[in-house]
């Protein structure tokens, strides 16, 4: 009988571990070994020809990447914990409101976010223009492009970690610590100083690494405005598209290494000291502002913060009703209708990449689903031997860069393999809702894994004794308790598989291309408008997601992340 | 119904030995409890009965069959978990109709079943609710209707009143005693209160260091326990080393270092208890039994000592009598009015009744 136990385990493990085998382990060697071999023979040819003088280029990315990520960093916490600050603390009239709104960023994929910020922002930026005419300037007063642009898309898609993570400290640190600080006679800044701040540190090193690794994967945002500037996400990409597939191969095992050592860094933190409180979800207590000129000051910095966040929507919405053709040598579009999105409905080949981008992400998150329940399972309910391997090769795809996942997959599966039942999946309709399974399993695997850390093993016991089978008990006790978990993680899978861009720039056909590259297309092609209403589509689909998961299942989206 | 038979029975994780060399037979409709203090394998012990575990040796028997391999969903036993381990997505009905269910009983039936039971746990105008909305109480009869309904052979209660306060513990003790005379099932109780075991058992088993030092009805266990751990546990008592001097036709002399003076104790089953010659001697008294007394008493084991601390409880008086400045000995009268409570410091005589002393050996480790 403890052999049927035991064989359980193992039939458990047998898919969860060749999924992971074929689909993470196996193509990161892959890439491991191609980065190894110059024209084809071993050698560490391209590791000095990385470091070397010969291409100063890729050091220079890998500098650059880094310093735009030490940047975004530094901005993102700069917006993201005063916001949460005065949003959590003050009491002031649209407090809610404005809060709400703070956390729009995270509807907008990146690569529309950069869309709309160029368009904002930049050369013939809607912003820039109208100023220069507003103030009669000859020229426009200022643009956006290379660092300034990479790192101010970086700073407002990134603060909602630094927001969120500070709100959410903020909300479980007991008020009476507070109280007993100015209760022994601290002055309020004394007692932000020296209790309040401390408490935060933990969450606030945690989004700092977090967004940290994100920069460094960052891959829209170069892509769009870098110009001239380098970054090594981008430099794979540039590789793969030369045909070096063996430089690129070199390039990702170099991101890799830095972003896994950043995930292991912020593992080694969390795990080192825990400020947790012992009594939680005390709620903060916010101060009523009473001071007028204080509060209206608060009221206006509310405004004005969500006019800075809503802008990039509603030039969105603005541009994708520019029918196309209609804003060519014009400083500001004149001419609106809904064309761009009769049209989606009309034309077939505008309509191809809705489909393919529903239904790659369809298939992606029913395999993310499944394998998500299994291996949570697996991990948190089951002990065999090897259980801390398969934890981190769970989480490896969450450490790597896109791009790198990307080029993992085509560096396997660009020949036949036993893991592609003796097929060439490059080039073919299934590798991208592979790519985006493998993007997204550790997303579904960590909501999962949460939730049934909280289901107690007596539970299981409890059915069993009652006379349940092993089979039974899963299906009627274990899965209906821990669905609002694996659903919350895989509705987060597809909204970002909807928008994942990276790996679909490097793995997409003509016969299976997604929105995201759809949108790129039409970007080149100056179909503005079109674009524009590719991306509100994308949007429109994440916030449905969003609310319906929220409105059914009672998942909120600050909790996902 | 059956019969529950453990045989030399040891249960081993790793290096620690959580149960060692058990045997204990379980009658047919007895209440049996475990009691023993934390960490002493009263849940193990439990566990393997239920399936969860395997002895490492020894075997598990229901009737005469054999079970100690069988699964868990295969022995027709039900199990009242500490934290009830109610399923939290279903209503109080779905929970109490699992059972039923799985064994594939009919729509009608499972619902009359599920109803009657109900009734009997006096939850029928909850069977709509969702098991989170349910009190701490409620939630624990819904767990006890949960394991009822199916009728099983064996009840296991793993300390079901632990997480309630003390009116309701109480409240529930009648209220599970009741409905297992009801149904007349086979119960085994996990309990470290000792109240509770003495109030509700048919017999309990003591359990130490993994060990079950002994098993006997409640009087038996209070009045004749086999060794010092036994006497402490259950009960309050006063343990002095005592060593043999002499034995007269009807009495035993022993002499303690503590006390000045030879202590007599009765020659009787109920006085002494079985030892080696090896053993280290104890006895015990308990407080109830000491008689107390400004005036000097007459008759045999009669010292003399100073009040250090007096307990007013309500029902009772506890005094402790402070010997030589050396032993204290604790005493309950019952409350009889002020006059009758000793203040500290005052000089007193005490004697512990040769008919109330039991000498038994040291508990082995
Ligand atoms: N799964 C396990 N793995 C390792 N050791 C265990 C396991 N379960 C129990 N033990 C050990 O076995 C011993 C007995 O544990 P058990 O749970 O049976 O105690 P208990 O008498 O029920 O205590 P309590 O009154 O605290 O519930 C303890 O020392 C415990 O640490
Ligand atoms: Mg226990």
């Amino acid at each position: 009988m403890l052999n049927a136990e035991k064989r359980k385990t193992f039939l458990l493990l047998i898919p969860v571990v060749l999924v992971l085998v074929a689909y993470v382990l196996y193509p990161s060697i892959e890439t491991l070994f191609e980065s190894f071999k110059k024209n084809g023979i071993f050698s560490i040819q391209n590791y000095t020809d990385f470091f070397g003088p010969k291409a100063e280029a890729n050091l220079e990315a890998l500098w650059n990447s880094v310093y735009i990520s030490l940047l975004s960093v530094f901005f993102s916490a700069l917006i993201g914990v005063p916001l949460a600050y005065i949003f959590n603390r003050y009491n002031f009239p649209g407090r809610q409101f404005f809060s709400n709104i703070a956390i729009m960023p995270i509807v907008l994929p990146s690569l529309v976010g950069v869309m709309a910020f160029m368009f904002l922002y930049g050369e013939a930026g809607l912003v820039p223009n109208f100023i220069r005419d507003l103030f009669n300037l000859s020229e426009v007063p200022f643009s956006i492009g290379g660092v300034t642009g990479i790192l101010l898309v970086h700073a407002y898609t990134m603060y909602p970690y630094f927001y969120m993570t500070t709100s959410s400290a903020l909300n479980n640190i007991d008020p009476s610590l507070e109280e007993a600080a100015y209760n022994l006679g601290s002055s309020k800044f004394k007692v932000f100083w020296k209790v309040t701040f401390p408490l935060l540190t933990p969450g606030l090193v945690a989004a700092a690494l977090l967004v940290f690794m994100v920069s460094m994967a960052s891959f829209s945002a170069p892509f769009l405005l870098a110009g001239g500037y380098r970054v090594l996400s981008l430099q794979v990409y540039f590789s793969k598209i030369n045909g070096d597939l063996e430089m690129a191969a070199t390039q990702s095992v170099i991101l890799s290494v830095v972003s896994i050592s950043f995930l292991l860094f912020m593992r080694w933190y969390q795990g080192r000291k825990d400020y947790r409180m012992a009594s939680k979800g005390i709620g903060a207590h916010r101060s009523e502002v009473n001071n007028p000129v204080l509060k209206w000051t608060m009221v206006t910095l509310g405004i004005v913060a969500m006019i800075v966040l809503l802008l990039p929507h509603v030039t969105l919405l603005i541009l994708s009703l520019v029918p196309e053709g209609a804003w060519t040598w014009q400083t500001y579009p004149t001419n609106f209708s809904l064309e761009n999105f009769i049209l989606l409905f009309e034309d077939p080949n505008i309509w191809d990449p809705v489909r393919n981008s529903l239904i790659m992400a369809f298939l992606a998150c029913i395999g993310v689903f499944i394998f998500g329940i299994i291996t949570s399972y697996a991990l948190v309910k089951r002990s065999f031997i090897g259980k801390n391997l398969l934890d981190i090769l769970v989480m490896i795809p969450w450490a790597l860069p896109a791009t790198v996942v990307g080029m993992n997959l085509i560096l396997a599966f660009n020949e036949s393999s036993p893991f592609s039942f003796g097929n060439v999946l490059v080039g073919t309709f299934w590798i991208l809702p592979l790519a985006y399974f493998v993007r997204f399993i550790p997303l579904v695997v960590r909501s999962t894994t949460a939730v049934l850390e909280q289901m107690d093993d007596s539970i299981e016991e409890a059915a069993q004794n009652l006379g349940a089978k092993w089979f039974y008990t899963f299906r009627r006790v274990v899965i209906p308790i821990i669905m609002p978990g694996v659903l919350s993680g895989t509705l987060l899978a597809f909204v970002q598989a909807v928008g994942e861009f990276p790996t679909s720039v490097l793995l997409y056909t003509i016969g299976n291309r997604p929105i995201s590259i759809e949108i790129m297309n039409q970007l080149r092609m100056f179909n503005i408008g079109q674009a524009a209403a590719y991306g509100m589509i994308q949007v429109g689909l994440i916030a449905i997601v969003m609310y319906a998961s929220y409105k059914f299942f009672g998942v909120k989206a600050e909790n996902t992340l | 119904m059956s019969t529950v038979n453990l045989s030399t029975i040891t249960k081993k994780f790793g290096s620690v030995t959580a149960v060692k060399g058990l045997d204990l037979l379980i009658e047919e409709g007895e209440f049996f409890t475990f009691l023993g203090p934390s960490g002493c394998g009263k849940t193990t012990t439990l566990r393997m009965i239920a399936g969860f575990y395997y002895p490492t040796t020894g075997k598990v028997k229901f009737n005469e069959k054999d079970m100690t391999t069988v699964s868990p969903e295969k022995r027709n036993t039900s199990m009242v978990f500490q934290n009830y381990a109610l399923f939290p997505h279903m209503t109080v009905f779905e929970n109490v109709a699992f059972g039923l269910k799985v064994r594939k009983i009919s729509k009608s039936e499972i619902k009359k079943r599920v109803q009657d039971v109900l009734k009997k746990v006096r939850l029928e105008n909850y069977i709509e609710r969702q098991v989170s909305q349910l009190s701490g109480g409620q939630q624990q009869r819904v767990a006890l209707a949960r394991a009822l309904v199916i009728e099983p052979d064996i009840l296991l209660l793993d300390e079901p009143l632990s997480n309630l306060d003390a009116r309701l513990r109480d409240e529930m003790r009648t209220e599970i005693l009741r409905l297992q005379r009801e149904y007349g099932i086979t119960t085994i109780y996990v309990t470290h209160d000792q109240v509770e075991a003495l109030t509700m058992s048919d017999r309990i088993a003591v359990f130490n260091f993994g060990e079950c030092q002994q098993v006997g009805t409640p009087i038996e266990i209070y009045n004749k326990p086999v060794n010092d751990f036994v006497a402490e546990f259950i009960g309050e008592t006063n343990l002095l080393p005592i060593t043999f001097e002499k034995k007269n036709e009807k009495q035993f002399v022993f002499q303690s270092k503590d006390l000045s003076g030879p202590i007599y104790v009765n020659d009787t089953e109920t006085n002494i208890a079985t030892y080696n010659d090896t053993d280290e001697l104890i006895m015990s008294i308990r407080p109830e039994a000491v008689r107390l007394d400004l005036n000097k008493l007459d008759g045999n084991n009669i010292f003399t000592g100073k009040v250090s601390l007096v307990q007013f409880t309500g029902a009772s008086v506890h005094t402790y009598v402070t010997v030589n400045d050396g032993i204290t000995i604790r005493t309950t009268t019952l409350n009889q009015g002020p006059s009758t409570y000793f203040k500290e410091g005052t000089v007193v005589y005490f004697q512990l009744p040769e008919d109330q002393i039991r000498v038994i050996p040291k508990a082995k480790e």
